[in-house]
């Protein structure tokens, strides 16, 4: 098996990084700004596990990181989802150019 | 052994058992009135922060993840106060609600995840914190279910909460990556001030800052504020930010102190940015809550002036302004929330001729945005002083300077809002509101707090005593 230099994973990961921030900021639909968020917290995972893998691997502090990034990750979109659902419920829409009664 | 597990962490304990006696309560089939139970529970909280003051135990549990000195257990006290106060506010408001339990349960689970955030000794654990004292925060802001400004309000808390996290947890990656360690202590001698590092120290500031509603990042903090619960508003910003600038203040003097010479220009820029936007935006507000928000913004501007100062006069005059801004912040949102849950309204016009009918909220709203302006008797002026006292140390007076005429650009929005209270004629003002017991004795401890704070010179030599990093 050939090796793969770390900087192209973290490559990898910043690129992922960074497509989660853009569609943060460019999409319009609350589930799916949901998921660009979790597509960057991912990114962190991807880090965390390569740099334990590559740099520390007689460490655990890493791995075991992004299990709990995992794990708070799925917290956070069961408490966005719910909130979504409830505005829903009094808007009929979950775009958010909708929910923009309070500006500046 | 076990007592250490016990007392080390007692705070915490205290926290988890009123949590669980409230879901035994929520799960029992008790026909409890909403009066009886906010008493019971007051009386809990009321227990709760006595018991703070008692047979506290400094010392470090699991291997230095969690530790515990007596700067820690002050500023949970003040923590554990202001949960008091919000709680007492909220009593209007939450004795027409349905679902009290649920309330309290949230609201003390984000304070016990404050308490793990400020005591931690490694980034996990304050990550873990940190999340905990956020998530349940963007439910509560929802609590005015039937409302669509609040659903609204913690459909933004939660995203910009969710990507804040994201920048820092990236930061914390490559700390992570430089260093190959979580624990503060071993991070501190391997931080080079390398590219990378830098990188991740902005990254980690950029998280903060989001927290904190330091200004390129503070574009949530006046909707949320506005769309949420009264209670819930006063809670978000003096809580849950004094918790975030408690452990921030940690972050910069013991993790990043190699560094200060970096932080000390971001610090600089970022708060000249703060006071400013702050202080313009307040200008144009018309719903009270809003007002408030930006307020809250120009005053962080001010904390980051005291705590460039990188020594134990900043950290002092950082947590003694946090304890005043308590005191007058609550005192603000409690009169407020008075006339919002008897009323429903909520703008600056409504208020005129508040005075004709309500003289003594009138006059304990005044002296609340006296000291929040930092009007000489007040303790807000004692604060403010210290603050920019810590600030000049470092000699850079363009920054104190500015500091100071902003706070006279501050005196204009804050006294605008007084004048209408007290001068304007209105034919229709708010009618006489009677205040229930427990409101009025948080307004009572708010202002003896405003007044004494300032007055009792023990306090402040108290907190400088005990700052140490």
């Amino acid at each position: 098996m050939t090796n793969i230099p770390l900087t192209n994973i973290l490559f990898l990961s910043t690129a992922l990084f960074f497509i989660g921030a853009y569609g943060l900021f460019t999409r319009r639909n609350m589930i799916t700004m949901l998921m660009s968020v979790e597509l960057m917290l991912n990114s962190v995972n991807i880090n965390f596990v390569a740099f334990n893998k590559y740099l520390y691997p007689d460490k655990l502090g890493g791995v075991f990181f992004s299990i709990f990034i995992i794990t708070i990750a799925a917290a956070e979109a069961a408490v966005a989802i719910a909130i979504i659902i409830n505005l829903y419920r009094s808007h009929h829409s979950i775009d958010v150019e909708d929910a923009s009664e309070m500006k500046y | 052994m076990l007592n250490e597990y016990f007392f080390v962490l007692k705070a915490e304990w205290m926290l988890i058992a009123i949590i669980f006696l409230l879901l035994f309560l929520k799960v029992g089939t008790s026909d409890w009135k909403n009066e009886t139970l906010l008493y019971a529970i007051n009386i809990l909280l009321l227990v709760n922060l006595l018991v703070g003051f008692f047979s506290n135990l400094e010392g470090a549990l699991f291997s230095g993840m969690f530790h515990n000195n007596a700067l820690l257990i002050l500023e949970k006290n003040i923590l554990n106060l202001g949960v008091y106060l919000v709680s007492l506010i909220a009593y209007p408001w939450l004795k027409k609600h349905e679902h009290v339990l649920e309330f309290y349960i949230l609201l003390l689970t984000t304070l016990l995840g404050m308490f793990f955030m400020i005591s931690s000794g490694n980034l996990l654990l304050f990550y873990l914190g940190l999340e905990m004292s956020t998530i349940p925060l963007a439910a509560i802001a929802n609590f005015d279910l039937d409302k669509r400004k609040s659903s609204e309000a913690a459909m933004k808390m939660i995203i910009s909460s969710a990507f804040s996290s994201a920048l820092l947890l990236f930061g914390v990656s490559l700390i992570y990556g430089t260093t190959g360690s979580l624990v503060f202590t071993e991070i501190t001698p391997l931080l080079n001030g390398s590219a990378l590092q830098l990188l991740a120290f902005i990254l980690l500031l950029a998280g903060f800052s989001f927290k904190m509603s330091v200004v390129p990042f503070h574009l949530w903090t006046a909707d949320v504020y506005e769309g949420a619960p009264v209670a819930v508003t006063a809670y978000l910003s003096v809580i849950s930010k004094s918790a975030i600038l408690f452990i921030f203040l940690q972050v910069l003097y013991v993790i990043f102190k190699p560094m200060s010479s970096e932080w000390y220009f971001m610090l600089f820029f970022l708060s000249i940015l703060t006071i400013l936007l702050g202080n313009l935006f307040a200008m144009r507000q018309t719903n009270l809550k809003r007002f408030l928000a930006f307020s809250s913004i120009a005053q962080v501007g001010f904390i980051l002036l005291g705590l460039s100062a990188g020594s134990k006069t900043g950290m002092a005059s950082v947590i003694y302004f946090l304890l005043i801004y308590l005191f007058s912040n609550l005192a603000a949102f409690g009169v407020i929330g008075l006339v919002s849950a008897a009323t429903g309204k909520e703008s600056i016009d409504h208020f005129k001729g508040f005075y004709k009918t309500n003289p003594s909220l009138s006059w304990i709203l005044a002296i609340a945005l006296f000291s929040l302006a930092g009007v000489p008797p007040t303790a807000g002026f004692f604060g403010k002083f210290f603050l920019i006292m810590a600030g000049a140390e470092k000699g850079n007076f363009v920054w104190v300077i500015f500091a100071a005429l902003n706070m006279i650009i501050s005196f204009y929005y804050y006294l605008k809002v007084v004048k209408v209270i007290f001068m304007d004629p209105n034919n229709q003002p708010i009618e006489k509101i009677t205040v229930p017991a427990l409101p009025k004795l948080a307004l009572m401890i708010c202002l003896l707090g405003m007044v004494l704070t300032g007055l009792l010179s023990w306090i402040y030599e108290y907190i400088y005593t005990l700052s140490n990093f």
